[in-house]
């Protein structure tokens, strides 16, 4: 992993994205997808962010690309807040995403170079057409593809072929931060391994930021510097990788690291696994206070009326519990 | 006798791209009680095997030899209504998506009273009682309350349980779980995973896990099978293939698992992409994408060789470790060639 220059690359500020939802008869619900979640991310540094299915990891990655506008809250990048519409579109040049689905995130009516040369366009990288190929090709170069796929389209490339055509175009306008929605759940674990070297190799090479989100936690702990654990909307905890692992504080992320299967026979049938009751709850119905203490086995009344604050209980590590003390 | 005896099983499917064979020669023997775990990438065959022991290949699909007995009965080539009787009542199968795989215009309790009535000499009474008491079996609150609604108003945990309350309505002697907790999130995953070890214990039945999630194996299963393109490479008890992996494309899957020794270091990935099964190479199947083959591995397939009773593999790297370590001489090897 590179050097981390600890002075944040990108701030986010009591970040909110609440969609309405349509509940007929011109009634509208908000469904808080993200409800004020703060962090930064340092240069060079890769941040996980896990969580279950519906916990806002997404959209907190799309919401900082403005990919959605922003309800409330401050997204500041190299110490500039990101405002009007030429902010962000200067930001996108510096920005870029690599989405879960190798399928259906790459336009099957397009040529690789096109897909990869269509950053290119859109921000009018090149001076001529000539420049534009060549920078097609040194990007296939890094991501391990050669010239002769260039004229391909995508559906000729298996599974993780078309994830490095998805790298290739992320960083077609040489960024410095790439948000990585899952890069590499829709690929079989020979094959994974493959792609997670080259996020790592071409952090090295480049100097790239990364927020990596995913909920496979062996391969989030495997990339990460820090990891941020997020919960119906809500940031729970945020620490060192190693930190998190070894000694996770909240009561949500103990039992979210215990029921990872370990790959290991002898130690699979010693864990003690920290069984959480029922389902997480309808972020369109979420509980009031803490959003987990409706499966939490410390609950109690402080819990329903407030939400615990996101503190530093020590140095770099933060929690959002009540009862960080009795739980541990 | 083996509660499920699967001989040289060979599945194809006849593409207009020509013969794809999925399942290229697989045998292995079920115990009643025993959690069996298969294991390999998409496409290795782990699912085209569990759907030819139930029949229930897509329309292509086709057994085209091979041998599957359940208590000694023979199911290829037995025909449709001899499977009736074996599908639910010897054999049940959950899959991946609770979602799809649950009739969404129909009430949970129609659906879990049809596979009963189907299967079972309960009258319409009978099988909403016995209904109930399944559903009350996987944990599912209030179920007399949840037998009259629609899949939508259950979870993706929830689905999934009232797919092995289904499974299980018949008490089967086998069940096949396919791939039953990739759709679901960790927290879920760990319910679903005990829920089915302790019915398991309970119920005495047999499993068939298919996965590609080692964690899972680890944690479930006490054989294991590893297979790669149609074909198995190794099978022995979860401790010998964890801990004494004997074929180079599990050492390969071995080595690729992210853990935490592996964090600021780089990962040790399987090389090359996988097999394209239309067009298979002559030798070993993963020869061009072994780091350790040998002549031997590109033009000859190895056979499948005991290392101990627990644990069988298919690699010419065992036979090159006997011969150095000179328990073998070159002689024996090129007669019983």
């Amino acid at each position: 992993m590179s050097e981390i220059i600890k002075q944040p690359l990108l701030e986010v500020k009591d970040l909110k994205q609440h969609f309405s939802i349509n509940m007929g008869a011109f009634k509208t619900k908000p469904l808080k997808a993200v409800d004020g979640v703060s962090f930064s991310i340092n240069k060079g540094e890769t941040l996980g962010l896990v969580g279950e299915s519906g916990c806002g990891k997404t959209t907190v990655g799309r919401t900082i690309l403005h990919l959605y506008k922003p309800t409330a809250g401050e997204i500041w990048y190299n110490g500039k807040k990101i405002e009007t519409k030429q902010d962000i579109m200067e930001f996108r040049k510096k920005a870029t995403m690599v989405f879960q689905d190798p399928y259906s995130s790459l336009n099957p009516r397009m040529t690789v170079a096109d897909i990869i040369g269509e950053p290119l366009d859109v921000h009018k990288l090149y001076t001529s057409k000539q420049e534009r190929q060549e920078r097609i090709l040194e990007l296939m170069g890094h991501v391990g593809l050669n010239s002769e796929h260039a004229a391909r389209y995508a559906h000729e490339f298996s599974g993780g072929q078309r994830q490095r055509i998805g790298i290739a175009r992320a960083l077609a306008v040489n960024p410095d931060f790439i948000v990585c929605d899952e890069p590499v759940s829709a690929l079989d674990v020979s094959i994974q391994a493959q792609v997670i070297n080259m996020f790592d190799e071409l952090q090295d090479k480049l100097g790239l930021t990364y927020l990596f989100i995913a909920h496979d936690l062996l391969v989030v702990r495997h990339i990460s510097d820090r990891i941020a654990v997020m919960y119906l909307g809500k940031m729970v905890e945020l620490a060192d990788a190693a930190t998190i692992y070894d000694r996770p504080l909240h009561p949500y992320s103990k039992s979210l690291l215990s029921a990872v299967p370990v790959p290991d026979p002898k130690i699979a049938r010693a864990n003690q696994r920290i069984m959480l009751e029922g389902d997480i709850p309808s972020p369109l119905n979420a509980p009031s206070g803490c959003p987990f203490r409706t499966r939490c086995p410390y609950a109690t009344e402080q819990c329903a009326a407030e939400m615990p604050e996101f503190k530093e209980v020590e140095k770099g590590h933060f929690v959002a519990c009540h009862h960080v003390a009795e739980v541990n | 006798m083996p509660l499920l005896e699967v001989k040289d099983l060979h599945t194809s499917f006849f593409t207009d791209a020509g013969e794809v064979k999925a399942v290229n020669g697989v045998s292995f023997n079920l115990d009643h009680g025993k959690v069996l775990g298969i294991v390999g990438e998409s496409g290795s065959g782990k699912s085209v095997t569990a759907y030819s022991i139930m029949q229930i290949l897509a329309g292509t699909g086709k057994i085209v030899s091979g041998s599957i007995k359940v208590d000694g009965q023979e199911l290829v080539g037995a025909g449709e209504k001899v499977m009736k009787t074996i599908r639910g009542n010897k054999i049940s199968i959950i899959f991946q998506d609770p979602m799809t795989s649950l009739n969404p215009t129909y009430t949970i309790g129609h659906q879990l009273m049809e596979a009963i009535v189907l299967h079972t000499d309960r009258n319409k009474k009978q099988a909403y009682d016995r209904a109930v008491e399944m559903l009350r079996l996987v944990n599912i609150n209030e179920p007399e309350k949840r037998m009259d609604q629609y899949p939508f108003e259950f979870s993706g945990g929830m689905r999934q349980r009232i797919m092995i309350a289904m499974a299980l309505a018949c008490e089967p002697d086998i069940l096949i779980a396919d791939e039953p907790t990739t759709a679901l999130d960790v927290t879920i995953q760990a319910q679903i995973l005990e829920l089915m070890q302790s019915l398991q214990k309970e119920l005495g039945m047999a499993i068939i896990m298919i996965t590609h999630d080692l964690g899972v194996v680890a944690q479930m299963c006490d054989e294991v099978i590893v297979m790669y393109a149609g074909s198995i490479c190794e099978q022995g008890t979860a401790d010998e293939i964890f801990y004494n992996p004997c074929h180079e494309y599990t050492k390969g899957l071995m080595r690729s698992i992210p853990t935490a020794d592996t964090a600021g270091s780089k990962l040790q990935p399987i090389t090359g992409t996988p097999i394209d099964l239309l067009n298979m190479p002559k030798g070993c199947p993963f020869a061009p994408r072994c780091d350790a083959a040998m002549k031997i591995c590109l033009t000859q397939r190895c056979e499948r060789m005991e290392i101990n009773e627990e644990h069988a593999a298919a690699c010419w790297m065992n036979v090159k470790k006997a011969l150095d370590a000179g328990e073998l001489a070159l002689k024996e090897v090129a007669t019983s060639e």
